[in-house]
């Protein structure tokens, strides 16, 4: 099955995808993701201001067969939280890179999320763990 | 409402009981009122004004009716084989359910004095001596109500015995271990015990990675291993001791999560294997009834060590008397009230002695011969994500069956259509589409054969008919539930301006 990737973004191996703007990184999970989870039900998230170091968990995404913990790829403080995800958790189905986004933060070191993967090396990675 | 009906014949399609009600009927006549009305007595603000309005008015015979019709649509252990993986739903033996009902049993109240429940005591003092024989650790509390409660109650003592052991220095060790493929449950009780939870990784084969584990023991901090043994992909964890060492070495104590005791009773006894701590559930292994058929149990048990901090009140025998402890200063305290739920103490003690030792060995080698046994018969056409030889439950993929866009769920509810309840799905999160099948020892080579000719009929129908497993359910009174739209947006409760369910499509 294909999935969608957008370019202009950056993943990581536990299925994040993070997009910068300046210092600030909007995060949430991929296509592949959501689809592995299925159905899902309720996102719990952090507060805005709570910080978190790399590849700390942030909240859990509860699907229709299972809670999985979401990881925050770069370290930061959170900026914003999609509180619409209360209302219509489906937009991490439906629009995983869109409407689906998860927190927003300010990166602790800006030039960590070049650390990441492109777009290319994110799909050779889901089809070398396939 | 999207329920889709299978089936529009009246005897498969009840209505709520609010929709049954009609207006004006009743189950009783009262006699007239001969004495005046006084309201007086009810300030107004809690008195009714709508004459009760959407409770059901119905007669006696419809609401027996309508309870014993639902009443059939029940799945249940007494219908057929209900294979819940690290559930070990067993047969609930008649006798157990017999002795649970003699009144000197059933009836006793829970205030009443010492010397008059003299016999209830040495029952619960006679069941916590042949779960420490069982389990080989001495400190026993049967107070836990559920596992989950037993799992909590053991990081307790964890916690307790660190702060006695290190005083001020216990704040710094605050870190419990727990592997990848842990009940949820485990990580819960940690946290609500204090503790922040650290993973670790399986090995491919199934098996705490021993690497990660030093690993993370030598970053310090570690106050305990939760460990599920055999784990719950249905492996026995074979390093067991070394894992006890290595987690002593960095001074932690190692609880066991007992979930999947059937596998181990009789055998192997975790005490042996350098656990320190350990929960069991006498609804799984020892028989007991699961959920809706009564309370759980699910006892604490520990070294000598830990047993200064178990729940009081403790039960201690003085020559031919018992006695409750309840001035224990160094005890977490209560965690249930009363004595936890007796009644499963009686049938599990009922089912220990109607199989005895011998029995006991023999029902645990049966649980774990049929989860082979199905493990062998389905390995041609069912993945096996680990080659490891299974104990008493045996884990399939459905990697062979989702290139046709069939996947575990689907299997699943094709399975309700054969007659069977169906199997734990997704369940360990480590194994992608797992099924996880536990038979235990309470079915025949007959059952067992049916259930994996159901399984190859099924695995034959998504490859050669995808849709005929994909929409399953067929044969039930309803097809398959929105799961995820009931999940986002419950319906709790019947409102009058609800579409009827009976008629919905």
């Amino acid at each position: 099955m294909s999935n969608n990737i957008p370019e202009n973004l950056r993943y990581s191996k536990d299925h994040e995808w993070v997009g910068v703007d300046g210092d600030i990184a909007t995060i949430g999970i991929t296509d592949y993701a959501q689809h592995s989870l299925g159905d899902v039900v309720y996102i719990d998230m952090p507060r805005v201001g709570d910080k978190f170091s790399a590849h700390e968990a942030f909240g859990s995404v509860e699907s229709v067969k299972a809670v999985s913990e979401i990881f925050l790829p770069i370290a930061g403080e959170i900026s914003e939280v999609n509180d619409g995800l209360n209302d219509t958790p489906e937009s991490v189905n439906n629009d995983p890179y869109t409407d689906g986004w998860m927190v927003k933060i300010k990166m602790d070191n800006p030039g960590e999320a070049d650390g990441m993967l492109s777009a290319a090396e994110y799909e050779e990675y889901l089809e070398a763990s396939a | 409402m999207s329920i889709t009906k299978v089936t529009q014949h009246p005897t498969q399609n009840e209505s709520l009981i609010f929709e049954r009600s009609q207006t004006g009927r009743v189950g009783y006549r009262l006699p007239k009122l001969d004495v005046p009305e006084t309201l007086d007595v009810i300030p107004t603000e809690f008195r009714r004004s709508d004459d009760l309005a959407g409770v059901p008015e119905v007669s006696e015979v419809d609401v027996v009716r309508h309870f014993t019709r639902i009443s059939t649509w029940n799945y249940s252990i007494d219908l057929g084989m209900y294979p819940l993986g690290s559930c070990t739903m067993k047969y609930n033996s008649r006798l157990n359910e017999k002795v649970a009902r003699i009144g000197g049993f059933a009836g006793l109240h829970p205030l009443a004095p010492e010397a008059e429940s003299q016999g209830a005591l040495e029952l619960i003092y006679k069941l916590q001596e042949d779960l420490a024989e069982i389990t080989g650790l001495p400190g026993v509390s049967l107070q836990p109500a559920a596992g989950a409660q037993g799992e909590m109650t053991g990081v307790m003592l964890i916690r307790a015995f660190l702060d006695q052991r290190d005083g001020e220095a216990s704040k710094d060790r605050r870190v419990i271990l727990i592997p990848d493929s842990a009940h949820g449950t485990n990580p819960a009780s940690a946290a609500m015990s204090g503790f922040t939870v650290k993973t670790i990784h399986s090995t491919a084969e199934g098996l705490t990675d021993m690497n990660h584990l030093r690993e993370l023991c030598n970053e310090g901090g570690v106050a305990g291993l939760m460990l599920t043994n055999p784990n719950t992909v249905g492996i026995f964890e074979r390093n067991i001791r070394e894992i006890c060492d290595t987690i002593h070495a960095a001074g932690g104590l190692v609880y066991m999560d007992g979930a999947n005791m059937n596998a181990l009773v009789g055998i192997a006894r975790p005490g042996d294997m350098g656990v320190d701590v350990i929960h069991l559930n006498l609804h799984k292994t020892f028989s007991t009834p699961h959920g809706g058929g009564g309370p759980g149990c699910g006892p604490c048990l520990c070294s000598a060590e830990l047993a200064p901090f178990l729940p009081t009140p403790r039960i201690e025998k003085s020559g031919e008397t018992y006695r409750l402890n309840y001035d224990i200063p160094t005890s977490i305290g209560r965690v249930k009230a009363f004595f936890g739920n007796f009644g499963m103490m009686v049938r599990a003690l009922s089912y220990i002695y109607t199989h005895g030792s011998d029995g006991l060995k023999e029902a645990t080698e049966a649980a774990v011969l049929n989860a082979r046994y199905i493990s062998h018969k389905l390995a041609d056409t069912y993945d096996e994500p680990y080659q490891s030889d299974c104990m008493h439950e045996a884990i399939f993929s459905h990697k062979h069956q989702a290139k046709k866009g069939v996947v575990t769920l689907d299997i699943a509810k094709r399975l309700i259509d054969y007659g069977f309840h169906p199997m734990t799905v997704y369940f360990p999160l480590v194994v992608e589409g797992a099924m996880l099948i536990e038979p235990t020892e309470s079915v025949g080579r007959a059952d067992l054969d049916a259930f994996i000719e159901a399984m190859i009929d099924i695995d034959r129908e998504a490859q050669d008919d995808p849709e005929l497993v994909i929409n399953a359910p067929h044969s039930t009174r309803i097809g398959r539930l929105d799961e995820a739209t009931a999940a986002r947006k419950p319906v709790l409760r019947w409102r009058e301006d609800m579409e009827s369910t009976a008629k919905a499509a």
